[in-house]
Order: C-alpha cells, then structure tokens, then sequence
C-alpha cells in the first residue's frame, strides 16, 4: 500500500497541482496557444510559398523549396530551436533593442511548420486532377487566377486533415521553446509545469500539463477525424435518380 | 438569323510536336462562321490536340489560326480563350464550387459582372440547358449527363464566338448521350460556330456541316459528310468507318 501511496504522491499531489493549475490557466495556456497558432498562420503562409514554389515552372523556385524543405524538415524540432533561437537571438537585439527570446521562438516553430505544411499543401495541389486547370484556362483565367480560384481551394480541402495534424504537432512543439530562456510571464504550459516539479522535487505538476496538452490535442484529433469522414463521404445531399425523374419530377417546377 | 455572335475558324499548317513524337503533321481546317464542323478518327490521331491548339492550351510550333479571318497568335491567349468555348470528356467542372457558381465564376471575375447580375445570368444559362432547379447542388450530385450540360451551360455564359466539344459524350453512360447530342444539334441549329471532336458517327453526320477525318496527325480526307460515310475515298477511312459502323 506505501508504494501505491508513493506514486499517488508523486503524480497526482493535489496541493501541487492546486498550485500550479490556476498559473498554468493564467500563463501556460494563453502562451501554448498563441506560439501554436501565430507560428501555426505564419507556417501555413510559408508551406503555401513553398508549395507553389515547389511546383512552379521556375527550376530555381523548385529548388529554393527542395533545399528548404529538405533541411528543415531533416533537423530535430528541439535543434532548429536552439540554433534559431540563440543564433539569430543577438542579432534581432541589436536591430530592435528587444530582448525576448518569444519572437525568435514563434520564428523557429513557423520555419519549422513551414516546411512540413509545404509538403502537405504540394501533395493536395498536385492531386487536382489535371481537366480542372485546363478547364479554368479554357475559361480565360490566366495561370495564376486558375490556381488561386480553382485548384489550390481543392487541393487544400483534400489536406485539411493533415493540416490540423500538423497544428497538432506544433502544440506539442511549442513545449521545446522552454530551452530559449522565456521571461516568467511568457512561459508556456510545460514550462511551468517544469518549474515546479523541479522546485518541488514532484511529477504533479508534470502531470497537470500533460491534461492541459491533451484538453488541447484530443479534440483536434477527433476534429480531425470529423473533417476526413465529411470529406470522404460529402454533404447528405438528395439525389435525383436520372435526367428524366428531373425533367417531370418534383425539381422541375423550380 | 443566327442566336449567336459567332464567327469562323481557320487552322493553316499546324505542326506540333512532342519532343520526337510528331503529332500534328501540317493541319489545315477552315469552319465558316455558323457552321459545325466534326473531326472523327482513330484514338491518338491527333483530334484532342488539334482542338487545344487551336484555343492555345498549347502553343503549335509551327501554323497560325485565324479567328474572323484574323491571326490570333499574337494575341493574349487567355483573352482568346473567352472567345472560345470548351467542353471536355470528363466534364471538368469545379467540384468546390455549386452548379450556378460553376457557371457565374467567369462571368464575375473575367466579364467582372457583380454577383446578382452573374447569378442571375448563370440561372439564364442554366435554363436553357434545364438544369435550373439543380443551381444550388453540387456537381458530385449530377448525373454524367446533367454534369455535362452544366460544363455547356458554362462555357455558354462566356457568350463565346466558337465552341469546342472534345468527345463529349464519349464518358457518358449510353442512355445520357442523346440528352447532350440534342443540345448539341440545337446549338449547331441555332447558328453556333463549333468543332466537335466525336465518336458519334451519328451525329457527324446528320448534324456537322462538314467531316475531317484525321488520323496519324494528317488530315486524310475533309468534306461534306455525306461524301464522306457514303463515299469515302481513301482505304483508311474506309477502313475506320467499317470498324466504328
């Protein structure tokens, strides 16, 4: 019975937990949410780049993507941190004065995104059925109108699922910008939960991050699942059973 | 007396190649304005390509193309492709967008119609082709046949000077097919400039004005179509007419 005790203690110590909760409220949620979705925008605004690069007829445009993407997606999420964050750190300093880490932090988790998101979109695009852009240019619409208004809406559609997977991803990932050093008030869930489980010798605090993250990631998930089915299957919709039923059916009169 | 403001087209000398493969080997085809002009001949002749050449999808090497009477590869290739309608086998119609928005898109963004005066057009359009009542659906919930008329309707809307129809009927199922020729014929009917790349030798003849036979990337012989099924000259019409009949 002592050790079951010893971990009830050790993992779900209320008085810790009480301690840490109403901070993580404050503090650690507002900042996870605002690193995963600022540098979750400034990555979808950077994969779309990429992606339309990677497919341009430019072969230096393909390549500047290639080279990107490669590299970024190659690295440890947690050495593109270090590397962005304290590398470039000094410089943003010397040009703007400030000192926080939290910019060099978003543009760590949005180069990162990028990368991946580019990927995604690239695959969506291309797996538009070629007719749709030569039905667009049989319109009249240049190459660029036909991409913006006809392809790249479908191809983003087919990859909705894989973007929230991603924004997914970069929830979690945003735990990792702890290692820049942020300020007290810019500190993020797991941050805080690290701080006081390293004061206090105890995994609660630990513990209560990990509900955070999950109050924050299972129900993406379960969106994520919700799109993909509404995808696979299409809005209910009722259908005529042939051209003839329409001329004298019901649909007629509108 | 024609419903349409269309025009002629001529194609002079067209070669194309890809690469080492020599697909249209010197083309000549003159469609006088109101007239329907259909191209028959084997798969890989040459016919679909003819047709994106002609409204530029892509560019010939060599040949020119005379729309009125005037050379139009000088020209902007998207301003020339509102010009032209075209309609594909597989319909091609924009699965994200409804039926009345895949027949106003060009209308609000190329003719910069504002939205009421598009819809209300595109509901014009879509009258003509009965498939009003089907505005607010998705192409998804067509018929082959309805999503067909639906791609006429828009290339319609355009108020294009020629259409194009690239084996329209040829992914449709069996009895879908008339519903499409008969909007056909009615367009031919009602003065429009077309070119019909068809399998429906039907069709070809009872309602073109004139039948180019292609095959190889050669035009092999051109005419009436009545000389042309009932007389044909060459052995290799003869010889396509009698596997197809």
């Amino acid at each position: 019975m002592d050790i079951l005790k010893q971990l009830a203690d050790t993992f779900f110590n209320w008085q810790l937990m009480g301690e840490v909760i109403p901070k993580m409220f404050a503090v650690g949620l507002p900042n996870t949410i605002i690193l995963a979705v600022v540098s979750g925008i400034i990555g979808t605004a950077i994969g779309m780049l990429l992606a339309l690069m990677g497919i341009s007829r430019n072969a230096a445009a393909r390549w500047v993507a290639r080279v990107y993407t490669d590299i970024l997606r190659g690295l440890p999420p947690v050495l593109t941190i270090l590397v962005i964050g304290f590398g470039f750190g000094p410089i943003v300093r010397e040009l703007t004065g400030s000192t926080s880490p939290y910019p060099m932090a978003i543009a760590a988790l949005s180069l990162m995104s990028g990368a991946y998101i580019g990927e995604i979109f690239r695959s969506g695009i291309q797996s538009v059925d070629k007719g749709q852009l030569e039905a667009s240019r049989a319109l009249g619409f240049g190459y660029g109108p036909s991409m913006r208004l006809v392809v790249v809406p479908q191809g983003i559609r087919r990859v909705l699922p894989a973007l929230v997977n991603q924004f997914i991803a970069l929830i979690k990932e945003s735990s990792l910008v702890f290692m820049l050093g942020l300020l007290a008030s810019e500190r993020e869930i797991f941050q805080i939960g690290k701080d006081l489980a390293a004061n206090s010798g105890n995994l609660s605090p630990y513990v209560a991050a990990a509900i955070f993250y999950l109050a924050l990631t299972i129900p993406l998930t379960h969106f994520v699942n919700w799109i993909d089915a509404r995808l696979r299957t299409g809005r209910p919709e009722k259908k005529e059973p042939d051209d003839a039923a329409a001329v004298v059916g019901k649909g007629a009169q509108a | 007396m024609s419903e349409f403001a269309s025009g002629s087209l001529s194609a002079r000398n067209i070669h194309l190649s890809f690469g080492s493969n020599h697909v249209l080997r010197g083309i000549d085809l003159h469609v006088p304005q109101g007239t329907t002009a259909s191209v028959i001949g084997p798969s890989g002749s040459g016919k679909s390509t003819l047709l994106r050449v002609m409204n530029r999808l892509i560019e010939p090497d060599q040949g020119d193309i005379l729309l009125d009477g005037r050379s139009v590869l000088k020209d902007n290739p998207d301003e020339l492709r509102r010009r032209i309608g075209m309609v594909f086998q597989q319909f091609n119609l924009f699965p994200h967008k409804t039926v009345v928005e895949n027949v106003s898109l060009a209308l609000r963004k190329l003719r910069k119609l504002s939205k009421e005066e598009a819809r209300s057009e595109a509901l014009e359009q879509l009258d003509l082709v009965g498939l009003r009542h089907k505005a607010d659906s998705r192409p998804a919930n067509l018929s082959g046949g309805q999503q067909q008329r639906v791609a006429i309707a828009r290339a319609l809307a355009m108020k294009p000077e020629v259409m194009f129809f690239d084996e329209a009927t040829s992914a449709l199922d069996p009895e879908l097919v008339k519903g499409v020729l008969a909007l056909m014929a009615d367009l031919a009917k009602g003065g429009m400039t077309m070119v019909v790349v068809t399998h429906e030798m039907g069709f070809s003849r009872n309602v073109s004005d004139a039948v180019t036979f292609m095959d190889a990337g050669v035009v092999v012989e051109s005419g009436p179509p009545e000389q042309l099924f009932t007389e044909p000259k060459t052995d290799r019409l003869k010889g396509f007419l009698s596997d197809v009949l």
